[in-house]
């Protein structure tokens, strides 16, 4: 088995070092029937051990491959630990990776950059697949920083837009702040459990649980940190202000990274660390509450966007935040399983989204577009299959996931729990208005098309249009036919931990039956017909009455002017971090280099300092005085502090 | 002590690599007055071969037990072999560097050669320096060289200034450090590290006898983070960085690192380590100021070499608080970080001067715009060297930082390492900066590279050794724990 994960892992790297050194020698056609073939042989494997670990319950594999370093108790290995957690990410990712692939050969056909685009998306599929392998926390760091960069390199795909430049740099800098929390979340699981490897730090947990650190319990402060690196690549309130940047990338790259596989990252590595997750209720509200907040909020900003892509960002945020709080109430496979199904309908819109921008020449504005139904089918019923799976219609995948999350909110004991309830279920609605009104003005009413794009107006080619297919059959399904292995039968008991205190699944298996009575039993649920109010609103607003909506943002500028400057998160991080931090740093500059001693000390000492004063003035500035002053006056502070500081003896004599 | 210095010449071979440098400075010097300008090339290839020697003839003594000579005022022991070998290597590639820049700034003289070796020489006698005579007069060497070096580009009035700007505060720092030495003298009674090692961990200190030594630790840990240039103590270092020619910009922020660290180590680990508890809090305060300063201030600089400035005060900041600690894998961590810090200086500096050309000086930020079109190769080797300092993995920057905050969480300061890392996320920002205006901005003069191939392999050795150690850091960090 040990070959077949290494060839996993291995074969998309070897088609992105071909297309990435060979890319202009080999030629378009070669390099990318060389990274697809690399990803399918990972997806058909990754099939494989799907079957092999889940459905036929083989062994787990944990094992170190390869020991990199070793210093004293610093063990760094790079190892595999193949679960069924494991086994469901390596089917996602794999999958939508290879859609991606061969929707690309569309898409980008005739960009200048078409091989180095194939060597970083097979890349990114590498990168992705060391993530969810590995057996240790370094690997697992390596792997999050590795998918980082890609993103990072793909935001900026297209340099010469000055906005995807500045994306870019943002994306970058919002996750290093999430990763220097991860990171020391990590030093913190070394230093109180000498080891990083995964089993070994969970089997001492024991041992850690009781420690105190600043008043808290030091499991909660490792969560917490643990989960702040989450936050920044999962794109949680208030990290999340990359993620709409992130769309100035090429569209395939918005499915593949930041809807489906990069920015759940985040989700995967909570639910890996659910043993130690659970032993903090404290973690596991705040958790559960910026998830929540994620997906009130973000969501709310989805109805006053007018970019396609920008919707479906906004909607993945939102998306995100419901996964994030089926960590926090301890529904971890429920998570994993809107993960899953939120992976294959998000990559659909996404795609779909990219299909009707290539026919619309890359006009985004979904107010510009309108009636394209007739012109492109294929895009129209598989966006109308992901709109549904999204907002949670009857018997799509979406519907089950969603479903079970509110329901598992629903039965948690945790504090706050009844209000995050509330956000969650006021969440359908929105999503349900937002999606529809996208789907409506794209797709339905009259056409706002300008003429000459209208002309050319046509289906996309079927490189793009079989991805399409491809992946609105698992969005209208895959919900319904594992529904009750993944989260009732045990598919993913063996990598997560639940303790028996939180009851959330236990209550969820006691009151589900069968997928089919979910379907049944939909009608008498609250959220059904938030779905429907939703629906409805949208089409109200959106077909049938569309001067209505202009009529509601003007009567609610001020709600409409929070929503457009998106809570004004961009805006303080550009007065407080950017230009804030300028300033600190002119201000200390000023301090430390000139002002402080000049004006404050110097005059009242002049004498003292005269006759080093006297042999530098020549030389121009004359400051090194004030160099000289300085270093005294620390002196002396640090021979006071000598001397007070702690059991000094001179105060006893 | 008490007894005259014995001059046992059979123990003359643990100083070989000394003495040999020594006689070829005085060889280079001579012969440099009678070559003709034609041959000036000479003077270089015969220094670049003193180093090679000397570092061999170092190399050569790894390994062996410690020994002590000259009345226990020089040690040769396995970290004073392994840091004499890096820094003779460190000088070497400056050499190379600084060759190419003394060509296209018509500084090429000799005395510039005669004065890098003779610091070379200082710097290996504060490394092997096991009195605290022994040790100041390795610093006075040194830093003399350096004052003269500084003030080699005569014609430049802001490199006099930076001169003297040095020398003034280092004379002053020299003060303190002798002050210091000379209240641990009078109290203790000797010199010698090994006898004020016996003496300030006896059990039955006077209280008196404490504060004595605790006041004169104050003054030592002062004069050792001058050389360093550790924040409140640091307003030498933009200066000078900025008014030196890079080339003795490159010198200084490299090999006098090590040797600055050998001295603190002879210092305080070796002779003062009893009395850990009194200089670290110390450390700590001053290495989270340096941290902090340099993270911050360089965000408004725009000159290079003044950023790089702050950014070192920053690294030595990060080098500090591994011997914060007080355990000896602190110490080693600490000691790969300087490693790390000199590997990625020289690069950085390095490439600098690469850019530089008859009468064209690159000390502006905008000077690196658009290398990504002109010179890729160069633009990736910056780009490789500006993430490594940023600390992002797997450069072995990355490894250097993971390594000290993982020790100092060890130790229980998780307060302190949170504050590290936070301005280690800003610092990022300007290492940024510099990546941006390579690869995302328009050129707006002429920057194409003329450079021989020499100065090229090298610099791409240098730059991708960065990648190659962070890949492979096992070794260089078992080596650097095995000092301690």
């Amino acid at each position: 088995m040990e070959n077949i994960y290494l060839t996993i892992a291995l074969s998309p790297l070897v088609g992105a070092i071909l297309a990435g050194f060979f890319g202009t020698i080999l030629g378009k056609t070669a390099t990318h029937m060389l990274t697809i073939l690399g990803v399918l042989i990972s997806t058909v494997l990754s099939l494989y051990v799907f079957n092999y670990h889940v459905l036929e319950q083989g062994e787990i594999f944990n094992q170190n491959l390869y020991t990199w370093m070793q210093i004293n108790n610093l063990n760094v290995s790079v190892g595999f630990l193949i679960d069924n957690l494991t086994a469901v990410m390596l089917v996602v990712v794999s999958f939508v990776s290879l859609m991606v692939h061969i929707y690309t050969i569309g898409y980008m056909h005739d960009d200048t950059g078409y091989t180095r685009f194939f060597s970083y998306i097979s890349l990114f599929t590498f990168s992705m697949f060391m993530l969810v392998m590995s057996n240790n926390f370094m690997q697992l760091f390596f792997g999050w920083e590795a998918v980082g960069l890609v993103s990072y390199l793909l935001i900026g795909f297209w340099h010469h837009k000055e906005s995807a430049v500045q994306a870019n740099l943002k994306a970058f800098l919002v996750n290093r702040v999430g990763d220097f929390g991860f990171l020391l979340g990590i030093g913190l699981v070394l230093a109180f459990s000498g080891s990083l490897d995964y089993m070994e730090v969970f089997s001492s947990l024991g041992k850690t649980m009781n420690q105190q650190l600043w008043g808290l319990d030091l499991i909660t402060i490792i969560c917490l940190l643990l989960f702040v690196g989450a936050m920044g690549k999962s794109a949680q309130v208030p990290l999340h202000v990359w993620l709409p940047g992130s769309m100035e990338g090429p569209t395939p790259i918005s499915a593949l990274i930041h809807a489906a596989t990069m920015v759940t990252a985040g989700i995967f590595m909570v639910s890996r660390m659910s043993p130690m997750f659970e032993l903090s209720d404290v973690a596991l509200t705040v958790v559960m509450i910026v998830g929540a907040m994620t997906a009130l909020f973000m969501g709310l900003l989805g109805i006053v966007q007018n970019d396609i892509k920008k919707v479906v960002a906004y909607s993945t945020l939102s998306q995100l935040g419901y996964m994030t709080v089926a960590l926090g109430v301890s529904a971890y496979s429920v998570a994993i399983f809107h993960l899953m199904t939120h992976a294959f309908f998000k990559a659909l819109l996404f795609l779909g989204a990219g299909s009707v921008i290539v026919a619309m020449h890359h006009q985004q504005d979904i107010r510009k577009m309108g009636g394209l139904r007739k012109k492109m089918p294929i895009t129209y019923w598989t966006a109308l299959i992901g709109t549904l799976a999204l907002i949670g219609f009857p018997g799509f995948a979406g519907f089950y996931s969603k479903d079970m999350i509110i329901e598992a909110v629903h039965f948690s004991t945790l504090p706050y729990a009844s209000w995050v309830y509330v956000a969650v279920v006021v969440g359908v609605f929105i999503t349900a208005f937002y999606s529809l009104r996208m789907f409506f003005l794209v797709f339905h009413g009259e056409s706002r098309v300008d003429a000459h794009t209208a002309k050319h107006l046509h289906e996309s080619t079927p490189s793009m249009t079989f991805p399409l297919i491809a992946l609105a059959i698992p969005s209208l399904l895959i919900g319904y036919f594992t529904i009750e292995p993944m989260l009732f039968n045990g598919w993913l008991d063996n990598a997560i931990t639940v303790v028996p205190s939180h009851t959330s699944m236990a209550e969820l298996k006691h009151e589900f039956f069968s997928a089919a009575s979910m379907i049944s039993h939909a009608i008498q649920t609250l959220p059904f017909w938030m779905m429907i109010g939703g629906v409805a609103s949208a089409w109200v607003f959106s077909i049938y009455r569309t001067q209505w909506a202009d009529w509601a943002q003007k009567k609610c500028h001020r709600t409409n002017y929070v929503l457009e400057s998106l809570y004004g998160f961009d805006r303080f991080n550009d007065i407080v971090f950017v230009s804030g931090v300028k300033k600190l740093g002119n201000l200390l500059y000023k301090v430390s280099d000139v002002g402080l001693i000049d004006k404050v000390l110097v005059n009242g000492s002049a004498k003292l300092i005269g006759f080093i004063g006297k042999i530098v003035r020549p030389i121009q500035t004359g400051y090194v005085y004030h160099y000289a002053f300085f270093m005294i006056v620390s002196l002396l502070i640090i021979l006071t502090w000598a001397l007070f500081a702690g059991d000094n003896p001179l105060l006893e004599l | 002590m008490n007894n005259f210095i014995e001059f046992d010449t059979s123990s003359l071979w643990a100083a070989l690599p000394e003495i040999f440098l020594l006689s070829a400075i005085v060889v280079i010097l001579l012969l440099d007055l009678f070559l003709d300008k034609r041959f000036k090339q000479v003077t270089y290839y015969l220094t670049q071969l003193s180093l090679l020697i000397s570092g061999l003839l170092a190399f050569n003594l790894i390994g062996h037990p410690q020994t002590i000579i000259f009345s226990g005022s020089f040690v040769l022991d396995n970290m004073a072999s392994v840091f004499k070998v890096f820094m003779m290597g460190a000088t070497m590639v400056a050499m190379v560097y600084s060759r190419h820049y003394l060509r296209a700034h018509s500084l090429f003289r000799g005395e510039y050669f005669v004065l890098v070796l003779l610091s070379v020489l200082g710097m290996m006698v504060m490394i092997s320096g096991y009195s605290l005579l022994t040790l100041y007069l390795g610093l006075e060497i040194l830093s003399l060289s350096l004052y003269a070096l500084i003030a080699i580009a005569r014609e430049r009035a802001d490199a006099i200034e930076a001169a003297l700007k040095y020398f003034v505060l280092g004379a002053i720092a020299s003060g303190l450090l002798l002050y210091g030495m000379s209240m641990i003298y009078g109290i203790s009674g000797s010199l010698n590290i090994s006898d004020i090692a016996s003496f300030a961990s006896s059990a039955n200190l006077a209280s008196r006898e404490t504060l004595i030594i605790n006041f004169g630790l104050v003054f030592l840990v002062i004069g050792i983070a001058f050389k360093l240039g550790a924040v409140p103590f640091h307003m030498w270092v933009p200066d000078v960085y900025q008014g030196a020619p890079t080339s003795v910009t490159l010198l200084i922020s490299t090999a006098p690192k090590i040797a600055a660290v050998a001295m603190l180590v002879r210092i305080l680990v070796d002779g003062l380590g009893s009395m850990h508890a009194y200089w670290s809090d110390l450390f700590m305060v001053l290495s989270i100021l340096s941290i902090a300063l340099g993270s911050v201030v360089a965000l408004m600089q725009t000159n290079i070499k003044r950023l790089l400035a702050y950014s070192t005060i920053s690294h030595v900041g990060f080098i500090m608080l591994g011997f914060a600690t007080g355990t000896l894998t602190g110490y080693g961590a600490a000691t790969f970080y300087m490693l790390v810090y000199v590997l990625m200086s020289l690069a950085a500096f390095g490439v600098i001067i690469l850019l530089n050309k008859k009468g064209f000086e690159v000390d502006q930020i905008s000077d690196f715009k658009g290398l990504s079109k002109h010179s890729p190769w160069f633009a990736l080797m910056m780009l490789i060297i500006m993430l490594s300092m940023a600390g992002v993995p797997p450069l072995v920057g990355f490894y250097s930082k993971f390594f000290i905050l993982q020790q100092v969480i060890s130790a229980g300061f998780i307060t302190i390492a949170v504050i590290a890392v936070i301005f280690a996320v800003i610092s990022a920002y300007y290492y940024l900066q510099i990546i941006k205006s390579m690869y995302f901005d328009e050129a707006d003069k002429d920057i194409t590279i003329h450079a021989s191939i020499d100065m090229r392999l090298i610099l791409s050795i240098n730059a991708i050794l960065i990648l190659a150690v962070g890949l492979f850091p096992d070794f260089w960090m078992t080596l650097a724990l095995s000092l301690f």
